[in-house]
């Protein structure tokens, strides 16, 4: 049974940025940048923190250990400690509670948005080109005790994401995208059939099928009471991926902030209508897709390629009892496209930074260890627990690795074939990969883009009426929510601010609109009392 | 005139004053009737408190004659404070499911002056396994003389419990935990938010052993089927 991380996600993420705007760098800000010492020292003792995310995945849990002991057996002097989380949010939050204390972790998994909001203030994240180049310790360097790779080894687009302003401040570790899980099943028997790349025209049309109902209420399609013909995981990829496949506004990369136009619009409408004829819910108000997806409640679910492990009837993590799963073909697809000879998608997966400590030959042993991380063995057996592929040219094309690929479907479990297949979808879609910019903010951008959708989706449930002032109004709420301030197209972070708040509460309306009225109608008595004591001092004319 | 618009006036305060919070409660009968995705008011108690974050609150909540658990409403750090178990509050919000749990979300509160109510916990032991237990979804209840099961993690391993629901988690985490009756088996967790590791019971549990007989009490969350989030556990045998 899967845990509910339900309860962290938008409230880590505000809190994080409001603790940053206090806290900043505050306690970093005498940290010397660091210089890359001349010999590193393994006299010494290190004993260095490693905060990494694991997918809710003990696989990967075994890996991240394997990783440290096989580590500590190359450099004795270095112990790595190993902090496990299941929520990228949630070690957001807490490095920038240290930063402030300068207790920062040594290595950390990160994203690179992240990373944006840790250098507010200096010195806290170790920038990396000159590590990359050092020709001893750097990457491939000659005094590195294991087998590290190049530069050059390194995916380009995956390297380059992890660069901020001209400075690369972390690496990348693993990359995984968006797919749609298909219920092939379920599209034959409406009398559909696959197209070579999935359409949003496509997928709207069959979902709004699929949601035909019997008489009795359950759906013809599956017979069962509950049916949701399409499930998105991440509301936030959605809108991303959306806009970047119709070439519209977003964000620059300096962080004007450029998404509340007529095309999100658009987009909105047809989500809210999609919504109404009940082709279409989400993560955050449905629950997982894969669930829905296995017991045969979903045709179409988009999760991450992170998350293959858990789609189809013979997913090595289902989380649904026996009795619950549904027996279908699982098509693994790119995200539906808006242009499918022109496909876009986006690149995600966890990255790794080294933060700045005093003691410049404590973060060489950080360093090291970092590198370590991007070995053929660590990223083969990290990017072999779920659909992710490794970030180095040199371990996807290890006999290995391919190996590994080509055994797609031998069991369910290591070659679990919708898993590996995801993998694929990534491996031959890299040039169709894109990455939003990364400012400061870039993070409450990211999140008002999914609850844009979030919003509207909750609202076509609760049978409001989503129009063209539905969307204006949506807009400047998100907008001060999020302090994504369009008038001046900046992310502001600032707290207040003098941003609309919307409209007051009817209930408010009301209790004012009483008061006023209450205080006319005394007024009024003072006056026509006033009037009638002057009218008696008048002397009669008669 | 003096005394139709003294009157007019004192009506209007009155409808003011009254229109303030006049919302009236339901009934847990008429929440339980009230569709999803619709606003509802309700009349409960604060039985435990799960978590705070930037002004949102996640609580447990029961009323005498049935449970509420009300999922991110908002709620200072301040007022957070004073939801004390036994505090009468009036939520409003909407009613919503999430994997079969059936929770208030989007809610807002205010505290109600008057009685308190602490649910004593209700023997949920007959009902595993039938029909009745879903109506009492996210009660304070018991399970009294259960069997600890053995519990395998993804790599094979059996134990107790696990740090997390395959064994990938760590001390602090979530503990998940079997425990067995007639033969029929069933998952429990020690919510690591409601009661995190310094808890008794995050101890206790940490201390079971495969076919421990054990008494637990604790609120009966849903999570695709019954996840008691357990607050208390007893070695009885």
């Amino acid at each position: 049974m899967r845990k509910a991380v339900r309860k962290l996600g938008l409230v880590w993420i505000l809190a994080a940025l409001c603790a940053v705007i206090f806290t900043g760098c505050h306690g970093s800000k005498g940290m010397e940048p660091f210089e890359i010492p001349e010999e590193f020292d393994t006299s010494r003792e290190y004993e260095i923190t490693f905060w990494a995310k694991n997918d809710t995945n003990k696989a990967q849990t075994n890996i991240y250990k394997q990783a440290i002991e096989d580590f500590q057996t190359l450099y004795p002097n270095i112990k790595v400690n190993l902090r496990l989380y299941t929520d990228y949010g949630r070690i957001y939050n807490d490095v920038i509670t240290n930063i402030s204390t300068n207790t920062t972790p040594n290595v950390c998994i990160t994203y690179p948005d992240h990373i944006a909001t840790y250098l507010t203030g200096t010195g806290c994240v170790v920038p990396l080109d000159q590590l990359f180049a050092d020709s001893r310790y750097g990457l491939g360097g000659s005094e590195v005790r294991f087998e590290s790779p190049g530069k050059e080894e390194i995916i380009p687009q995956f390297l380059e994401e992890c660069k901020l302003d001209g400075t690369y401040y972390a690496m990348p570790f693993m990359r995984s995208t968006e797919a749609c899980y298909v219920n092939k099943t379920y599209v034959e028997k409406l009398g559909y059939t696959l197209p070579e790349v999935l359409t949003w025209d496509f997928v709207w049309e069959v979902s709004k099928a699929a949601a035909a109902k019997n008489a009795d209420g359950t759906y013809v399609l599956n017979g069962q009471n509950v049916l949701i013909p399409f499930i998105y995981k991440s509301t936030d990829n959605m809108m991303i991926q959306m806009l970047r496949q119709r070439d519209a506004g977003y964000s620059t990369a300096s962080g004007e902030i450029q998404i509340f136009n007529e095309t999100t619009e658009e987009l909105l409408f047809d989500i809210a209508e999609a919504t109404k004829e009940g082709a279409f819910s989400t993560f955050k108000i449905s629950g997982y897709p894969a669930n829905f997806l296995n017991a045969g409640q979903c045709v179409f679910a988009i999760d991450s390629t992170a998350g293959a492990s858990w789609m189809g009837t013979h997913a090595p993590l289902s989380d649904i009892s026996e009795d619950k799963l549904v027996e279908f073909e699982t098509a693994v697809m790119t995200i539906p496209q808006f242009d499918p000879d022109n496909p876009k998608m986006i690149s995600q997966g966890p990255s790794v930074c080294v933060f700045n400590k005093e003691d410049p030959q404590e973060v060489m042993a950080s360093w090291l260890f970092a590198q370590y991380l991007l070995t053929d063995k660590v990223q083969i057996a990290y990017a072999g627990t779920e659909g992710y592929v490794p970030v180095t040219g040199k371990a996807q094309g290890s006999a290995a690795y391919q190996d590994y690929l080509a055994r797609s479907g031998e069991d369910n479990k290591t070659y679990y074939d919708v898993k590996i297949k995801a993998s694929k979808l990534l491996l031959d879609n890299v040039d169709h990969t894109f990455v939003t910019p990364v400012f400061n903010g870039s993070t409450s951008l990211r999140d008002a883009a999914g609850q844009m959708i979030e919003k509207v989706t909750n609202s076509i449930r609760r049978k409001e009426v989503v129009d063209e002032a539905y969307i204006w109004d949506l807009y400047r709420n998100m907008a001060s929510l999020y302090r994504l301030n369009r008038g001046s197209g900046q992310v502001s972070l600032s707290g207040g601010g003098q941003e609309e708040q919307g409209s007051m509460p009817a209930t408010a309306v009301v209790l004012l609109a009483s008061l006023a009225a209450a205080w006319i109608l005394i007024l009024l008595y003072v006056i026509v009392s006033g009037i009638r004591k002057h009218k008696k001092n008048i002397p009669d004319k008669h | 005139m003096k005394k139709i618009v003294t009157m007019l006036s004192a009506l209007v305060l009155t409808l003011a004053l009254a229109g303030c919070g006049s919302e009236k409660a339901m009934t847990y009968d008429e929440y339980v009737a009230a569709e999803l995705e619709t606003k509802v008011v309700v009349d409960t108690y604060v039985q435990a408190k799960q978590s705070w974050w930037q002004d949102e609150a996640t609580i447990y909540t029961q009323d005498k004659d049935g449970a509420y658990f009300v999922y991110k409403m908002a709620c200072s750090e301040k007022d957070y404070e004073k939801l004390v178990p036994g505090t009468k509050i009036r939520v409003t919000g909407i009613k919503k499911e999430w994997e079969g749990e059936v929770e208030i979300m989007e809610g807002t509160f205010k505290i109600l002056k008057g009685d308190t109510y602490v649910a004593e916990p209700a023997d949920a032991t007959a009902w595993l396994g039938t029909d009745d237990l879903i109506k009492h979804q996210n009660e304070f209840v018991s399970f009294k003389g259960m069997t600890v099961e053995a519990s395998e993690d993804a790599d094979g391993n059996e134990a107790a419990f696990l740090y997390g629901y395959d064994g990938s988690g760590q001390d602090g985490d979530d503990l998940y935990f079997n425990a067995s009756l007639d033969g029929q088996t069933y998952t429990f967790t020690v919510e690591s938010y409601l009661c995190d590791k310094t808890t008794p019971v995050y101890a206790a549990v940490k201390n079971l052993k495969v076919g421990d007989k054990i008494d637990m009490e604790g609120f009966l969350y849903w999570y695709q089927n019954v996840n008691p989030h357990i607050t208390s556990v007893t070695v009885v045998e």
